[in-house]
């Protein structure tokens, strides 16, 4: 049995992975890498629906999560970023909801087994990422009737019970609500793991972590960084945290507010730096780890990792990097 | 569990809302409540939603905290209503900053509310009046949905009507939600039930006391808790009488907040001041609520029929409303007055072609009027910034009437970017600076307090700036505005770099500043009468004259600077230590304290504090010269001192009834010796074995006449190798806890007078409080002049015996001694004080320093310092000589 995620994290700053769809794309697939043996005569084009990936090539997801373990992360994330009934609609794939995660759930285990087997001492870990889906609670699609709403938050209760119980089958350690643009989704998904971990009997560590659109320090919904973290507080949370968006740099300020408010151990996975005029994310590993040194000497994260942008290489300077530096203790109450 | 050890209660819309025992009185806006409120029903029943939502708004700009919306109406489906309206909240970002209190009587309708919102609201309301199941299950949801409760004092037998049955009803909530429900104990909100008193009814006469004293209970008993109700309801038997219902509402709400009530629901527009409420019908009322007299309910309503609110007759002269609108509006202007200004700028708006002439036109001839009246010293800084408030006001009236009529060449003077910079917090000679070239017609963007340098550069080329205005109080900003200049320099930029704040100065600027930023010109502006005439001259078609002047004058600033260094001479650090000040150590000289260790006070009465003010300072900050409190009678400035000392005074009076700042302050006393000539060892305890801190103190090296001394703190401390058992004291006080939200308010207001004034004497307080504190430290706890009994005006004159000197003044000038005296004092934990990362304290109304006790400690300037005694402390301190130099900039004698 290895040790509690919630006992290591107290002693050393623990390494999440980098991003999967940059490593994807590393790969160069065919509309015929996302329907093999599954979906072969699905009507819909299914080229870029990545969680595909983890029934029709798990090979190649199985080797991204290895790359970034043998980079040193501790934690890697399912691939399941978009795998609830609400995301895959679009794609006319409800259906493939359970399998999408209870597969993507069990391959990242069994390469995290590999690994912990090699060395015990450094246990590995799997956190199923829960995305925000791709429809909001808190704002209108339509600008003529602002009190319209596309998703209602018991029609997101219910897609997020069915990823988060397909992903405590499939094993994970973690579950990680991640990405969040608008509170009101992440409280859906948060009201479906007390739901679902009730039923189930299970305490699983749930990690949270918002994203910040941009230098007004407000998330897409309009709440600043201090009034997200008191409306994600309700629950037992492990962590919070921030990703996405913004680069280390630019992430700085808003995780110091969580550093100093945050009763919870704290977490970041920025991106790459921003976005260059073709909209690739191209900070190198070194100028990242740079930025991600100021985070460790102030002492700012627990858990610290990638987005977008972020490849293993990113990865193994961050890991080689927080050895350096004490672990940071949890200031607020 | 201690309610000390619980997280406050927070709430959240798209902005936090922290509820902690600081907190003043948090208000629940009640006008979208379709129970309560007429007009909202109408407008929901007439499926007004935009109208609803003005309503909504209203409320929110009005100062209501959280608002409370409440759809139980029976001929509509709430639910959907509900619904309906939080979405429509959800996107009007001035209204859905606060959090929402979901309000019905109907569970679904609840339910679904929360479900609309992403912040963390409010319940309202859940009890045991269906029983304990049932109640237990709503409030795992309620938890669940990640929201506080309202708990109602009513259970299966009905609604608490008496002490006893507040108490009992809520003790039993509060243990079911904790244990049973798992909820955390500061997201529980208890109303008691504020029922109607002077009824007649004998069983009612209980009722507010009742109130009272349940919530105190409530308070010391079940940790965490909040309690709340609605105030109205008190004085519901006086309806039809407002002038008596205001009064025992005001009346109400002060006994209640004393006892704990720490939010409710008030219709402000029937609230009066309590100190302003009629003395013999306050009597009289809070007979009744308090129940001290059998016929109290009688006399009150003998009383009350004849009472019809005789406002207190004041001599108002009003004659200046009979002029003509433009005369009225410059009135109102220089007077400062702004009760007319809305319906005159009205008035005048329809007499011009377009909105923007009112402003070019009477409002400029106005402000032109007081510019005059102030440059010719016939009006006061108090007064121009009044004068300003006046100007916002129209401004802002105006303001969406030019928006409408925008045209092309509406064009200001100049922009300006303003700032404090990186590391400093103070703020007032900025804001004063800003209002005064705001009342010229310049666009002054104000980036607030501890703006890095690149921002300040961006904001100028983003908004194309006209001038930087960089602005600093403590010593290590004079180093950051330097960092600006060479930023501003490598960005290519060419606009006037304008310098100012306390520690600032022309030789400053010349010697260290202006060299660094040749693209344009940097000036010092020694206050704010001089930024107006500075600006012009520098935008203006006389400007090179003016540049090359000031060029000339800086150059033999920097000439003289040189020559008087080389003249004077100094000795090296051995000389120096050589001729320290001689103290012949004696024990008998040295009091043991009264009491050795470290103390805090959390909230020291501020009446108390007030008494050891020196007031002299506070009219300084104003521009206002002369000594108080002949500065009263001064033949020039005696007028504007006494109104602006009238209206300190007023504030203060609310700044202690209505509790806006908390003194918290924390001092120790600790055995200590010198060592090493320079420095002192601060122990533990008396063995004086563990060395807790050692302070390292600068000393004076310029060459001295025979009998003069080269002296350093060091020197008021009894050398190790004495023998001789010495102690050394350190204090922390501050008396800015919780301002800001109250400069904030005046700022959303634009009255940038009484954010200034608030401030002003926020710091007024911190020096009155450390003056306060060091004479007790003298008299009590150290104990070494337990006789002294010395005025005011000595204490002020320095009278005292021993010194209490500031890291970061002219005794010891190295800032970087504050992280060391705050962790022995454990200073941030007892007074909330921080230190930015260039050492300033925030709150900045604060003090803190060193007591020395020795009879012959005496108040010095270390003044300029050689590289050989920089080296020497950065090598004792472990730092490096460049980050030394860095801190000591201003005591460099190279």
């Amino acid at each position: 049995m290895k040790k509690d995620i919630r006992e290591i994290v107290k002693e050393r700053t623990l390494i999440l992975d980098g991003a999967m769809g940059t490593m994807i794309q590393r790969y160069d697939l065919e509309e015929a890498d996302f329907r093999k043996g599954w979906f072969e005569d699905h009507v819909k084009l299914l080229k870029g629906n990545n969680d595909l990936l983890s029934l029709t090539r798990p090979e190649i997801i199985k080797e991204i999560h290895a790359s970034y373990f043998e980079a040193g992360a501790d934690i890697c994330e399912t691939n399941t970023f978009s795998g609830t009934t609400v995301a895959q609609a679009d794609y006319d794939l409800e259906k493939a909801v359970y399998d999408i995660n209870y597969q993507s759930a069990k391959i990242a285990k069994e390469v995290a087994d590999e690994f912990t087997a090699k060395d015990p001492n450094k246990p590995r870990y799997v956190a199923g990422a829960i995305g925000p889906t791709n429809r909001t609670c808190s704002i209108s699609p339509d600008v003529n009737d602002p009190a319209f709403r596309a998703i209602s938050f018991d029609e997101l209760v219910e897609a997020y019970s069915l990823q988060v119980k397909a992903l405590i089958e499939g094993g994970v350690d973690i579950l990680l609500v991640e990405t969040i643009f608008d509170t009101l989704n992440a409280k859906a998904a948060l009201y479906a793991i007390d739901l679902v971990q009730e039923e189930m009997n299970t305490e699983l560590p749930i990690m949270i972590s918002g994203t910040i659109t941009d230098a007004s320090g407000r998330t897409l919904t309009g709440q600043t960084t201090e009034a997200f973290l008191i409306s994600i507080s309700h629950l037992p949370v492990f962590s919070v945290g921030l990703n996405c968006a913004l680069g280390a740099k630019e992430l700085r300020q808003y995780l110091k507010i969580m550093d100093e408010k945050a009763p919870f151990y704290v977490s970041a996975h920025p991106n790459a730096g921003l976005p260059n005029e073709f909209g690739e994310y191209d900070e190198t590993p070194e100028i990242m780890g740079a930025q991600i040194k100021t985070f460790l000497e102030e002492k700012l994260v627990n858990i610290i990792g990638g987005c977008c942008g972020t490849t293993p290489e990113h990865i193994k300077v961050i890991a080689d990097l927080v050895k350096k530096y004490e672990v940071r203790k949890i200031k607020a109450e | 569990m201690n309610s000390k050890t619980l997280p406050p209660l927070k709430l959240s819309g798209l902005e936090p809302l922290v509820v902690t025992p600081e907190s003043n009185f948090i208000n629940i806006g009640e006008r979208t409540n379709m129970t309560g409120s007429k007009k909202f029903l109408r407008l929901i029943k007439e499926d007004k939603y935009e109208e609803a939502l003005e309503v909504a708004l209203d409320q929110v700009q009005g100062g209501a905290q959280i608002i409370d919306v409440n759809m139980d109406e029976g001929m509509i489906d709430g639910k959907e209503a509900m619904i309906r309206f939080l979405n429509l909240i959800a996107s009007e970002p001035d209204i859905a900053r606060v959090p929402i209190m979901v309000d019905s009587s109907k569970w679904e309708i609840i339910e679904a509310g929360l479900k609309c919102i992403q912040g963390k609201g409010v319940v309202n309301s859940i009890s045991l009046k269906d029983g304990e199941e049932l109640f237990i299950e709503r409030a795992k949801i309620v938890k669940r949905l990640g929201a506080a409760v309202i708990v109602m004092a009513f259970d299966e037998v009905g609604q608490a009507d008496n002490y006893e049955r507040r108490i009992e009803i809520c003790k039993r909530s509060y243990d079911i939600l904790v244990e049973k429900a798992n909820f955390p104990p500061q997201d529980i909100i208890f109303d008691p039930n504020i029922f109607p008193v002077g009824t007649g009814m004998e069983e009612h006469r209980n009722n507010a006391l009742d109130f009272f004293n349940a919530t105190e209970w409530i308070r010391k008993n079940l940790p965490g808790a909040s309690v709340s109700g609605g105030v109205s309801n008190v004085s519901f038997s006086f309806r039809g009488n407002n002038a008596v219902r205001e009064a025992m509402h005001s009346a109400f709400l002060y006994h209640a907040i004393q006892k704990g009530m720490n939010m409710g629901i008030v219709n402000p527009a029937l609230l009066g001041v309590y100190d302003d409420i009629d003395k013999e019908l306050l009597e009289k009322v809070e007979d009744v609520l308090l129940n001290r007299r059998n016929d109290a309910t009688e006399r009150l309503l003998d009383f009350a029929e004849n009472f019809t609110g005789k406002k207190k007759e004041k001599l108002v002269d009003l004659s200046w409303r009979e002029q003509t609108v433009q005369k009225r509006l410059s009135h109102a202007l220089v007077k400062g007055i702004t009760e007319f200004i809305e319906e005159d700028t009205e008035e005048c708006r329809q007499k011009y072609k377009r909105p923007i002439e009112v402003i070019e036109g009477p409002l400029m001839d106005g402000m032109n009027v007081v510019g005059d009246l102030f440059g010719s010293g016939k009006m006061f800084l108090p007064q121009v910034v009044k004068s300003a408030r006046v100007m916002k006001k129209a401004v802002a009236y105006l303001l969406p009437y030019i928006e409408a009529d925008k045209q092309e060449d509406d064009k200001p003077n100049g922009k300006i970017v303003m700032a404090t910079v990186k590391g400093d917090v103070h703020d007032i000679g900025k804001n004063i600076v800003g209002v005064v070239l705001g009342c010229n017609n310049y666009e002054v963007i104000d980036l607030g307090v501890m703006v890095p340098a690149e921002k300040i550069i961006q904001t100028a080329i983003e908004v194309n700036a006209d001038a930087i205005g960089l602005s600093g109080l403590i010593t290590p900003s004079l180093d950051e505005m330097v960092t600006v200049a060479k930023e501003m320099e490598r960005a290519d930029i060419s606009i006037p770099l304008l310098i100012g704040g306390a520690t600032t100065s022309r030789v400053h600027t010349a010697v260290k500043i202006e060299q660094f930023y040749t693209k344009n010109q940097t000036v010092h502006i020694l206050d704010a009468s001089r930024s107006v005439t500075a600006v012009e001259s520098l935008l203006g078609n006389k400007r090179d004259i003016f540049v090359s002047n000031i060029k000339e004058e800086y150059k033999k600033l920097r000439d003289h600077h040189e020559k008087n260094n080389a003249r004077k001479s100094y000795i090296s650090l051995k000389e120096a230590r050589q001729n320290k000040f001689p103290i012949e150590w004696k024990q008998s000289d040295i009091k043991v304290p009264n009491q050795l260790g470290v103390y805090s006070f959390q909230d020291y009465d501020i009446n108390e504090i007030l008494e050891y003010t020196d007031w002299t300072p506070f009219f300084q900050t104003w521009e206002l010269a002369g000594k108080f409190p002949a500065i009263l009678e001064d033949e020039i400035v005696g007028e504007a001192a006494t109104k602006l000392f009238v209206d300190a005074k007023n504030m203060l009076k609310k700044i202690v009834n209505e509790k806006w700042l908390q003194a918290k302050g924390v001092y120790g006393l600790f055995p200590a010796n010198s060592i090493n000539d320079d420095d002192i060892e601060i122990y533990t305890d008396e063995s004086r074995k563990k060395v807790l801190y050692t302070q390292r103190s600068l000393r004076s090296q310029l060459k001295k006449s025979k009998k003069a001394h080269n002296i350093a703190l060091a020197d008021f401390i009894a050398p190790k190798d004495t023998g001789i058992k010495d102690y050394i004291g350190g204090f922390a006080v501050t008396a800015g806890i919780g301002i800001e939200k109250h400069v904030q308010r005046f700022k959303d207001d634009h009255d940038d007078y009484n954010a200034i004034l608030l401030q002003a004497l926020a710091d007024r307080l911190a020096e009155s409080f450390a003056e306060l504190l060091h004479a007790r430290v003298r008299k009590e706890f150290w104990g070494y002049s337990p006789e002294e009994n010395l005025d005011n005006e000595a204490l002020i004159r320095e009278k005292y015996k021993g010194i209490r000197p500031a890291p970061g003044y002219p005794a010891c000038p190295d800032h970087t001694e504050k992280p060391g005296l705050f962790r022995i004092l454990n200073a941030t934990e007892h007074t909330s004080l921080k230190l930015t990362e260039h050492m300033a304290m925030y709150p900045t109304a604060a003090v803190a320093g060193w007591y020395f006790g020795h009879p012959e400690a005496k108040y010095f300037g270390v003044g300029k310092i050689t590289k050989e005694q920089v080296e020497s402390i950065a090598a004792r301190k472990g730092k490096s000589t460049e980050e030394m130099e860095k801190w000591l900039g201003s005591n460099l004698s190279y």
